[in-house]
């Protein structure tokens, strides 16, 4: 089935929120190699002028691919999550995620389109707290290759 | 006092010249720390840790999370700026896959040069270069920090 077109300009409700926490972001920074103690002493990062320790820049991806789950599990898309492949990514961050924060994600689907047998479906999640203040713009374009 | 401490270790600004060559890097990755990333980040694909499953699928062998590459790369930027908050965008097109084979996992060369500096807003663009095997893995990989 092909990707459907018709969910261009689509916009989803504000995902439940997401609590960052200090233990996740520590995983995290382990897990890409960032030894930036901002990470994981509260001490450093009250510091540099951040309420707790931050995230690494990458980190916004976990709440981003929660949110874009909605649109690659919904049967009506029609997008085979096996023919997946990540095209491009990239993040505006409005401030830093940081422990205590409670984010919501609003996902918005910017362009589906077709090229050389390919499907490509570009979103985009606007991550800010429940109190409205924008954190994050997280876009990201997927590739769903065509059947042979 | 605050300001001494809070600029303490933290690139200035004026540090900073178009052409300037960041500290490369060699990013060593094997399954142990797929599996790591997996469970940091949520994606658990099974492309990133499963061979028999990776082959299934058509790829060569089992390949690194996109992502981890992103995340993994951009720790050049943020120990050259010394503060991972003020890398404000982040944004690469995924070009090769990272093929991650079970006893000697892969090595990534990471090397990033300054690519503009804007003295108004303190925007410092860091393009970085990703390799593996001699494959470029990155694609437009541009790091905006803003610096003092």
């Amino acid at each position: 089935m092909p990707v459907n077109a018709d969910f261009q300009g689509r916009t989803y409700p504000p995902t439940q929120p997401y609590g960052v926490s200090a233990a996740k972001i520590r995983e995290f920074a382990e897990a890409v190699g960032s030894s930036d103690p901002v990470h994981t002493d509260p001490t450093v990062a009250r510091e540099r002028g951040y309420a707790d320790v931050i995230a690494p820049p990458t980190f916004a991806v976990l709440i981003a691919q929660q949110c874009d789950a909605q649109l690659i599990a919904d049967p009506e898309a029609g997008i085979d999550f096996s023919r997946v492949v990540h095209g491009e990514q990239k993040f505006v961050h409005h401030r830093p995620l940081t422990a205590g924060d409670s984010v919501v994600g609003t996902l918005h689907v910017d362009t589906v389109r077709e090229a050389g047998g390919h499907a490509m479906v570009t979103t985009r999640t606007e991550l800010a707290t429940e109190g409205g203040e924008p954190v994050c713009t997280a876009t990201s374009t997927i590739v769903i290759r065509g059947a042979e | 006092m605050e300001e001494t401490t809070a600029a303490a270790g933290i690139r200035r600004l004026a540090e900073v010249a178009v052409g300037d060559a960041l500290p490369a890097k060699t990013i060593h990755v094997d399954r142990a720390r797929l599996v790591q990333y997996a469970g940091a980040s949520l994606d658990r694909n099974r492309i990133h840790w499963d061979e028999t499953f990776a082959k299934s699928v058509g790829l060569p062998d089992v390949i690194a999370h996109g992502m981890f590459t992103m995340g993994a790369a951009v720790t050049v930027v943020t120990e050259w700026v010394g503060d991972a908050g003020r890398v404000i965008e982040y944004g690469t097109r995924f070009t090769r896959p990272v093929v991650v084979p079970y006893e000697a996992g892969a090595d990534i060369e990471v090397a990033g040069v300054v690519k503009a500096v804007d003295a108004e807003t303190g925007r410092v663009t860091v393009e970085l270069t990703a390799t593996a095997s001699g494959d470029k893995v990155l694609g437009r990989a541009l790091a905006v920090a803003r610096l003092d």
